[in-house]
Formats: C-alpha cells, structure tokens, sequence
C-alpha cells in the first residue's frame, strides 16, 4: 500500500510554522536586554533580545516605534509586548514588536503615578505657584507641532476671539524620540524672549503613548521654571497628563487653550465703552444732582431763618405775658391785702385807746388815793418851808422861819420860835 | 510678562475703580471732575491698547543655529 505523505513546499512549510507560533503563542511581554540595534532608513528598527541563557530576532516597524518614549539602546533592558512570528522568506522565528518599555521603570501608568507623587511632593503643583493669565496677552507663543490639527484649532480661535493677536509658534516633535527634550528646550527657549506673554504647550488627541512627551519630568520642569504664564492643552478632555498638573491653567483641548489665552476683542471694546458711557453719565448726574439742590437750600435757609425768627418772637411774647401776670398778680396781692390791713390798723387804735383810757382811770384812783391832800383828811397836816419844800426833819429848820402848814382843809402861815431837842 | 499687557490690566481695573467710585456718591464735584479726566485718559489709553496688539502669525526657524521667526504659512 502506498504510503500517502503529505510534501510541503519550504514556503508552505514556513507559513505554517508562522501561524503555529502567531496563534500558538500569540501576543505576550517578553523581558530581555536588547543588542545589536539597528535602526533602517526605512524607520524600522531590528535588534535581538536576549537574556543570560538565550536571545530571540525582534522587529519593530515604523508605525509602532514612533509612539517609543524613550530610546532604545544596546545593552537596555526592555519589556515588549510582541507578536511571536516567523519571517517566511529566512524561516527566522522572531518578534514583531507593538509596545516597548524600559524594564524596571514599571508601566507607564506607574511612571506616570511615580512621577507625579514625586513632583506633588515638591510642591509643584500648588495653587500658590501659578501664575494668572494676562487679560491682554501681546504675543502668545506657541508650542506643538507645526502640521497637527492642534495648532490650526489653535490659530483659528486665537485670531477669531482677538484678530490683531500675535503669534508665535515654536515648532516641536511632539512624540515619539527625542520629543521631550525639544518640547522642553523650546519651552527654555521662550522664555528668553522678551515679547511673549502667554505660552500654549500641547497637542492634539491620541494614545497613552503618543502623550507620553507631556508627562516627562524634563517637560514638567521647563514648565515649571516658565516665567512667562503656561497654558496646557494635551490631548482630548478625558486625558490628563503632567504638564496638566505643573502648568499655571489646564486646558481640556488646544482649541479650549486658545479660548483661555485671548478675550474676545468686540466684548472688551464694549466693558470699555461701557465704563466710558458710565463714567461721564455720572459726573452729569452729579452735576445735576447739585444742580437741583441749589433751590431746596435756598429754601432751607429761609425756613431755618424763619424758624429761628419765631421761635425767637415767641420766646419774646412769652417773658413779656409771663412778666405782665407777675406784675397783676403782684398788685391784685397788695390790693387784697390793703383793706385787712386798714382794718387791723382802726381796731389796734381803738384797742389802744380804750387801753389807754382805763390805764388812766386806774392811775387816777390810785393817784387820789395817794395824794397827801388825802392823808391830810385823816387828821395830818403838811408842812412847807418857804421854798414849797417839804419839812421831813426838824433840824433843817432854823429859829425864826417861816412855815407854810397845809390842813384838810385850808393852810396856816407860822414861825419857828424855838427847836426841841 | 510685557509692559503692555500690565499697563492695559492695571489701566482697566483703575477705570472699573474709577466708575464705581463716581457712582457711589460720595465724591465731591472736585473730586468727580478730577476722576472722570482720570478716567476719560484711562479710556483712549484701553482703547488704544486694544488696537495696538500687531497682528503676526510667525514660526521659529534655526537658520545657521540660531532661531528666528519667519511667517507661519497655516495653508501646510
């Protein structure tokens, strides 16, 4: 019986050992050390990787590699996420290579989460290290690259908000090889100019990778160290990337940053006009203000003169009725009181009088009862010298004088003819 | 920053001080004529500022290892 074997061609043997190892092995991370790069005019770049114990051929074409955030070199140990494959025409089993990380770096998510704990940490995303924006930038310079969707959306709404704005662009790779560096250094380079006011870094959307220039540390600290006033505009909304944090004001895309940097030229002209219109209307408002006060204090004048003057006229009418009362009642008091007093006056006379009259009678009495005319009556007698004097001791008289003898009734002349001792 | 944009800023916020301060009423006439020459100088400077601002739309070449600036052709 013949012996039915199946020949392959070399060719056809090759492409079944491809699809064997494409879908028997698939897509997996390989870490190993890379050597002997080359790096083709065609973009492409070829080298080994290999380890201790073996090495494997790798290809990485150009459409994969331009995404690379950092540069390969022999000797650097790699992780890649790579098509294991066979290159038909050699029968060379090799990789195809889509991603390529520096191993020990981590991802680039825990690049990305390292780096920014480290610049947090340094403070350079505080709020007090931003710089505001000016309201009226006169040159904005620009940096992205030259030819992407982003500075066009740039352009376009810079000069639609302000038509006269300046601006200039300082055109950069903005990934892949080297990109960093040179967004970095034009960044720098700015800075030294002195007729910029406002910068924009940034680019248009697409993959974690093509990003990957704006969460280097060399670009997070050029912006850092920007004088002049960053805006950053990386990517779509949803992407954040470290230039967002570092930058004085995040933008969610370049069209939004061109929205930040620039007012709209017609709306200022208004708040201007405005302020203007404000500001003359107010001082004729004064004016007129004034104006119309100018009676209401001639009037106020009067009516304080006036009030003053009867207030015064009153206060006069006042003291003249208060004085005039006083007087009536002074004399209406002296009147009441005069006819009392007439009274007391007649009725202490009489009284007096009558007083009078009997204190005289009763010295009358007594005088009649004390007269020596009365003693006479009882039998005595009253005896005179000369003189009228009254004889009380005999020894006063002398012999041969004359004596005057009263009785009850009649008086008898006599002579002393002798003393008796 | 360029002097400039300082100037129109700090001219601006002057003006908008300068308003509301007249309207507040509580100025003097002297006071409000010298405010409203304040601010009518203010208003041609803010004016003149906005118009000032040279349209330019430049790239920077390095020509013989130095950069210089160059109009930017957007149609590329």
């Amino acid at each position: 019986m013949e012996e039915t074997r199946k020949i392959y061609s070399v060719a056809e043997l090759n492409r079944a050992a491809r699809f064997t190892l494409e879908n028997g092995i698939g897509e997996v991370w390989v870490e190993g050390e890379i050597s002997r790069l080359t790096r083709q005019a065609s973009g492409h770049w070829y080298f080994t990787l290999k380890d201790e114990a073996a090495a494997v051929s790798c290809a990485m074409f150009k459409q994969n590699n331009a995404a690379a955030t950092f540069e390969p070199k022999d000797g650097l140990n790699v992780r890649v996420l790579a098509q294991a494959s066979l290159y038909e025409p050699r029968g060379n089993y090799q990789l195809i290579i889509r991603k390529m990380e520096e191993a020990g770096k981590g991802s680039l998510q825990e690049q990305f989460e390292k780096l920014k704990a480290k610049l947090a940490s340094e403070g350079l995303f505080d709020a007090s290290r931003k710089k505001p924006l000016p309201l009226l930038p006169q040159k904005i310079g620009v940096v992205t690259s030259p030819t992407g969707a982003a500075i066009r959306d740039i352009i376009n709404v810079l000069t639609r908000r302000f038509p006269n704005i300046g601006i200039l662009l300082a055109p950069v790779t903005v990934q892949g090889e080297g990109a960093a560096e040179k967004i970095a250094a034009a960044i720098d380079y700015l800075n030294t100019r002195s007729d910029i006011d406002l910068m924009i870094v940034g680019r248009g959307g697409g993959s974690i990778e093509d990003l990957w220039a704006f969460n280097e540390e060399i670009v997070a600290r050029a912006i850092a160290a920007s004088q002049i006033p960053v805006i950053s505009a990386v990517g779509h909304e949803i992407d954040f990337t470290i230039s967002d944090f570092v930058a004085d004001v995040r933008a969610p895309t370049p069209s939004a940053a061109a929205e930040l940097a620039v007012p709209v030229k017609t709306e200022l002209e208004t708040q201007i006009t405005r302020l203007a219109a404000r500001l003359g209307g107010s001082l004729q408002n004064q004016v007129h203000i004034l104006r119309e006060r100018i009676p209401g204090f001639r009037q106020t004048m009067m009516h304080a003169l006036m009030d003053g003057l009867r207030l015064r006229q009153q206060q006069v009418d006042e003291t003249s009725r208060t004085l005039a009362e006083c007087l009536k009642n002074a004399v209406s008091v002296q009147k009441q009181r005069l006819p009392g007093l007439q009274q007391i006056m007649a009725h202490r006379m009489e009284s007096a009088v009558a007083e009078r009259k009997q204190n005289l009678r009763r010295l009358e009495v007594q005088l009649r009862s004390l007269s020596p005319l009365a003693v006479l009556d009882r039998g005595y007698s009253l005896t005179e010298t000369a003189d009228g004097s009254v004889v009380r001791n005999a020894d006063s008289l002398k012999k041969g004088a004359i004596l005057r003898t009263r009785f009850a009734k009649g008086t008898v002349i006599s002579e002393v003819k002798e003393k008796e001792a | 920053m360029a002097e400039k944009t300082v100037d129109f800023e700090k001219s601006l916020e002057r003006l908008e001080a300068i308003v509301e301060e007249m309207e507040g009423g509580e100025l003097s006439l002297e006071q409000m004529i010298k405010h409203f020459e304040e601010g009518s100088k203010l208003v041609t400077l803010c004016s003149t500022k906005l118009n000032e601002v040279e349209q330019k739309i430049e790239k920077l070449v390095k020509k013989g290892g130095t950069l210089s600036a160059e109009a930017f052709d957007q149609e590329k």
